[in-house]
């Protein structure tokens, strides 16, 4: 079988109401069980070109294919948004229901799942993003990261192949953005979802297996974290950062260190530091 | 503050009254209404007073919090009353000064009235207290499920109530941040008189309902990435069995009408 898992061919799209494109030509494919993030400067197209991942928005031209299935084919709507779950990036405007458990029975209703089988998957997702003792609880009580995972398990019930998270830490606290990142590295590692990662954090984006860099409607950079982040006059151009640590590999190889542009880590950092002036 | 308002007034619980079917409680609820006015005003008040006596008793409610629930009517108990006091002109005359006549009648009347106003708060309020809005909701979607032959759109009016429930905190914390905000940039808000109160309004009000609206629009698109597509098809979590004591308590009810229906017969 293919393991490519979505795949999307010359994606063009623009809204009614601007003339522009915000998508121009956009060709990414993305592997089961891959870990990617999206990277890009405020309106750049990355929460548009997301939307198109679960058919929310239909291309204007080119394709986008998720599991075999052409997104513009309405009969399997529903299919494609059962595979490609979508979380955002406010949990208080995904999160429909007064109570945790029914929130997260949400989806399956939906899909008219028998109530045995709900009731046996709702558990589950509530334990795998360790939700599970707050299901009696009212959304209001619960803090912003508990929100956010919530509305995770509520994509989890519906058992997606592929979750697409549009800066989902946004508007945490840093424990929140710590709590929400760990379950959604969980959920990859454990149970082989592909994840779909939009964010502003460099250093969230250096933790993933792929990082797609998005400019003006294009794709700009695609790579491995390393590569990607050691074109760092390239990402400042665009109005983007770089990790901490690489900032500082590129400020002191201004000063001709020599270090090795493709650190990401503090741990790689420390290392050639310590290297260096030993 | 402003955080700690209970929705509705449910009061967790774990009696027999709390654990009814709300299906069941709602129908006996709207029984005892009928039985609090219909036929005779002695028979009618001490049926239901004894129903409403032995159900807050079952529910384990604190006395407290019932006469909590009386306080925002008693303007409405007085006034009523005054008002029958003053112009129902039957019996004898107790009490007379100038124009104003007060007849036995009255006094009779305006005590029922009381005793009946006071009943039936009570006992509705029994039915939010021990009832949770999402089950109260849940109810009235399933009782009113028929009416979707005539194409009254049931299950989006209880969707609705659902997120209204759902976003009335959010939207009260939301309120209190604006407020904070507009007193932080020297917004006015406790002088001036009512013209000015209500200008004061303003700038609280229109953040807010932009804010509702941008919410709304997110929480469309959530829903349709989880397979929204209306009530067509859908299925519960929760399903709602109505079990032996439910009809126990149905009986109860009955055999309550019953008895009203029988000595209004007889007298």
């Amino acid at each position: 079988m293919d393991n490519t898992f979505a795949r999307c061919e010359d994606l063009v799209f623009s809204y009614d109401d601007e003339s522009r494109d915000v998508l121009c030509d956009v060709s990414l494919s993305f592997k089961r069980g891959e870990f990617t993030a999206v990277l890009g400067h405020n309106g750049c197209g990355k929460s548009t070109f997301a939307k198109h991942l679960n058919a929310i928005l239909l291309p204007c031209g080119g394709s986008v294919y998720v599991d075999g299935i052409d997104t513009k084919d309405e009969e399997r709507l529903y299919d494609i948004r059962q595979r490609v779950g979508m979380v955002f990036q406010n949990p208080d405007n995904q999160i429909v229901a007064t109570i945790v458990e029914e929130d997260v029975a949400f989806a399956l209703e939906n899909l008219g799942v028998p109530p045995e089988e709900i009731r046996e998957r709702v558990d589950e997702a509530l334990k795998s993003v360790g939700m599970y003792k707050y299901r009696m609880h009212s959304p209001h009580q619960l803090s912003g990261g508990q929100k956010q995972r919530v509305a995770i398990a509520g994509i989890i019930a519906m058992r997606p192949e592929c979750i697409v998270l549009d800066e989902p830490t946004a508007m945490l606290d840093p424990i929140g953005r710590r709590e929400v990142l760990k379950t959604v590295k969980r959920l990859n590692r454990e149970y082989g979802i592909t994840i779909i990662l939009i964010t502003h954090y460099m250093e969230e984006a250096a933790m993933c297996g792929r990082v797609i860099v998005m400019d003006k409607g294009k794709v700009l950079l695609d790579d491995v974290p390393k590569e990607v982040f050691s074109k760092v006059e390239l990402l400042k151009s665009v109005g983007l950062d770089v990790p901490q640590v690489t900032e500082l590999v590129y400020e002191l190889n201004k000063y001709g260190l020599g270090l090795d542009q493709h650190i990401i880590t503090e741990e790689e950092c420390t290392e050639a530091l310590i290297k260096l002036l030993s | 503050m402003i955080k700690d308002i209970t929705i509705g007034q449910y009061f967790p619980g774990n009696s027999i009254i709390h654990r009814l079917d709300p299906r069941f409680k709602l129908v006996i609820a709207l029984a005892y209404i009928v039985m609090l006015f219909a036929g005779n005003v002695f028979v009618s008040i001490i049926t239901g007073a004894v129903f409403c006596i032995v159900s807050f008793a079952l529910s384990r409610i604190p006395f407290k919090l019932m006469a909590k629930s009386l306080k925002p009517i008693l303007p409405i108990l007085l006034f009523t009353s005054i008002l029958n006091l003053i112009f129902i002109d039957t019996g004898k005359t107790v009490f007379k000064l100038w124009i104003l006549k007060i007849t036995s009648g009255g006094i009779e009347t305006s005590v029922m009235m009381i005793i009946r106003i006071t009943l039936l708060i009570t006992g509705t309020s029994l039915l939010t207290y021990t009832t949770s809005p999402i089950a109260l909701t849940d109810a009235i979607e399933r009782l009113l499920s028929p009416l979707k032959k005539i194409k009254v759109p049931v299950h989006e009016l209880a969707m609705m109530m659902t997120i209204a429930l759902r976003f009335i905190p959010t939207l009260i914390e939301e309120t209190d941040k604006i407020i904070s905000a507009q007193k932080a940039r020297g917004a006015d808000m406790e002088n001036g008189n009512l013209v000015q109160k209500a200008k004061a309004m303003i700038p609280i009000l229109i953040p807010l309902f932009i804010s509702a609206v941008r919410r709304a629009e997110e929480l469309a698109t959530a829903m349709e990435c989880r397979c929204y597509r209306g009530g067509e098809g859908r299925t519960r979590m929760r399903q709602l069995k109505a079990s032996a004591h439910d009809f126990v308590a149905a009986g109860v009810t009955m055999i309550f009408f019953a008895a009203l229906i029988a000595v209004n017969i007889i007298i």
